[in-house]
């Protein structure tokens, strides 16, 4: 198992159909696999042990992924925004390298060492300019595909490996073999190092979908470029989706006819936007996807009928589902655990768990989370409701603890983003004498409309006990995000806490 | 034949149809392609072999292929003239179901 097995599976069944697409550039399957067999010679020949990225998406990106499992080594997207200190120690890691960069970068970074440093533009010149037929790649799955640093919320960065085995099954269990129309066209806009850019390239090489590449995610930028390219389908994390609406709601009309499916991931999607987003786009299918980068990706979805029904429904439990992450993939199993990590009873809240053959869970050169019988602990806490729909309360460490109660952050934000008055809302605990923690909640309120304290704290106390009640509630004009769509607890807790 | 693992990459003696084991039952499996026995990619099959006519339907690329009882599910990743069985029972080709995809 290797990801060449299904670049040449998409060559045999539709060589000639367009891979990729940036600006004006294109590689087609053939040329894509071509261009995988010369980076591998490129790597051979350079000695090292990675190759390594540190760019916005190019076509570089496809190149080196496929390049790399070609010639059976691990593929290290980086975070391009990294410098200094936090970058050399990443490098540290996965040194010898070879490491593709912008151009004005190559000189500062190849100077570090076990780092070659290339250009992005060269790296994929030669590999176009290649001819030779792919050679022979090592079928080991356990081979590692890609390592991923996480976004880690205490201590330094680790890396998550993702095997050939992770992503092949991951594919081969969601994806149906060239499925996809020669028109069929999918937006890509987040970053190379995120675990969603990395499935949506392997799924839409197998399924025959063409991809167009967003380097550098801008509302007016990410429409005009659907709207030239017809793009059909698209993934975006939920910050990029409340821009789009914006954007679109700021012109006068919605010109994206071939726009069929909307999937969205990386962090909460907050219930406003959704509904908006629904509105705006009536009859295109939207897809929440959950997942994580040790899961190589989506573990569970709330797919379209899905968002549908909850939309439409007076059912209260049906109409929550529209805030759920829907139901695990069917190649998985997933599990609610207490903090002993023995299974919780039916509709109680604890740890997700996750079982399966994408499932990864290992880190480099640290002890795996996993246990013997394959169970993935992901930090993340939820509950399934009465139907199977999960739902997800933020990560097991943004857990606030008062008065010996844990209280979850992710049902307070719930209830707050279902004011009306309310875009977006963060919950955290802050250190009190008397309690421990209490609850502390930054709110975003829609523009042209006015709450004040008293009244959201009011709302929450009619729905949710007193002590789920935000003690302190601040009004900003934003939320801390990262790039890959998570709400930054930590910031919004670090900067109340220093405010006093 | 041995027997086969998930993930196991094999070829027709035959033809040029190459499989990917996705399920197989345990125990010893007799995988034919075009009639005769698959072997291992990498492997050079027996020249003395020939296609045989009652297996020639073809396989496809992408598409899955599976024993009657369902215990024995293939993916072709290269298509040929032969047609895959076990035990001599051809294999059908499994209907392609709408896979729940978020990408």
């Amino acid at each position: 198992m290797n990801l060449m097995m299904l670049l040449e599976m998409a060559v045999t069944g539709a060589g000639d159909r367009v891979a990729v697409k940036n600006g004006g550039d294109t590689l087609d399957y053939a040329q894509l696999m071509t261009g995988a067999a010369a980076v591998a010679q490129t790597l051979q020949q350079a000695g090292v042990e990675h190759l390594a990225m540190l760019d916005e998406s190019s076509l570089a990106l496809p190149l080196g992924l496929f390049g790399s499992a070609h010639a059976g080594l691990p593929f290290v997207p980086l975070n391009y925004r990294l410098t200094g200190g936090e970058l050399e120690s990443l490098l540290a890691q996965i040194s010898p390298a070879l490491l593709v960069t912008g151009a004005e970068r190559v000189e500062e970074v190849g100077r570090l060492p076990g780092i070659q440093a290339v250009s992005r533009d060269d790296f994929i010149a030669r590999a176009r300019a290649a001819s030779d037929p792919a050679g022979e790649w090592p079928m080991d799955p356990d081979q590692i595909a890609v390592l991923l640093f996480t976004s880690g919320t205490t201590g330094a960065p680790k890396a998550a490996v993702i095997r050939h085995k992770h992503l092949v099954s991951y594919v081969l269990g969601s994806v149906e073999f060239m499925a996809a129309d020669e028109s069929d066209t999918g937006l890509v806009c987040v970053p190379p190092y995120h675990i969603a850019g990395v499935a949506a390239l392997v799924s839409s090489v197998y399924s025959g979908r063409r991809i167009v590449q967003l380097p550098r995610f801008d509302a007016e930028a990410w429409i005009e470029l659907a709207r030239s390219e017809h793009v059909t389908n698209a993934f975006v994390v939920p910050t990029m989706l409340a821009r789009i609406i914006e954007a679109l709601e700021r012109s006068a009309t919605v010109d994206l006819p071939r726009l069929r499916a909307l999937s969205y991931g990386g962090g909460k999607m907050p219930l406003s936007v959704i509904q908006r987003g629904m509105a705006l786009f009536q009859g295109v299918d939207f897809t929440n996807a959950y997942g994580l980068t040790e899961t190589s990706s989506t573990i569970s979805i709330l797919g379209p009928d899905d968002h549908r029904r909850a939309a439409a429904s007076s059912d209260p439990e049906e109409q929550r589902r529209l805030v759920s992450v829907g139901t695990p993939l069917p190649a998985l199993e997933v599990e609610i655990r207490d903090e002993d990590g023995k299974p919780v009873e039916s509709g109680a809240r604890g740890e997700i768990y996750v079982r399966g053959e994408q499932v990864s869970g290992e880190y480099l050169g640290r002890r795996t989370t996993v246990s013997g019988d394959g169970w993935f602990p992901t930090r993340d806490s939820g509950y399934f409701d009465g139907g199977g729909y999960l739902f997800l309360e933020g990560r097991i460490d943004d857990v606030i603890v008062r008065g010996g109660e844990n209280l979850s952050p992710g049902e307070i934000e719930d209830v707050l983003l279902s004011h009306e008055a309310v875009a977006d809302a963060a919950v955290v605990g802050v250190p009190d004498v008397q309690w421990g923690e209490v609850v502390a909640a930054v709110v975003v309120l829609h523009g042209g409309v006015d709450a004040d304290v008293e009244e959201l704290q009011a709302f929450v106390r009619e729905r949710l006990r007193s002590s789920r009640t935000p003690q302190s509630i601040e009004f900003w004009h934003e939320l801390p995000y990262n790039e890959t769509g998570k709400l930054l607890r930590r910031v919004v807790r670090a900067e109340l806490v220093a405010d006093g | 034949m041995a027997e086969l693992k998930p993930g196991a990459r094999l070829r027709s003696s035959v033809c040029n149809t190459e499989v990917m084991v996705v399920l197989t039952p345990s125990g010893d499996v007799e995988l034919q392609c075009g009639g005769a026995s698959m072997i291992a990619l990498g492997t050079d099959p027996d020249a003395s072999l020939s296609l045989s006519a009652d297996f020639s339907q073809g396989t496809q690329v992408g598409k899955r292929y599976v024993s009657e009882a369902g215990d024995l599910e293939v993916l072709c990743t290269k298509p040929g003239e032969g047609s895959i069985s076990l035990g001599g029972a051809a294999l059908q080709i499994k209907g392609a179901k709408p896979l729940p995809s978020s990408d």
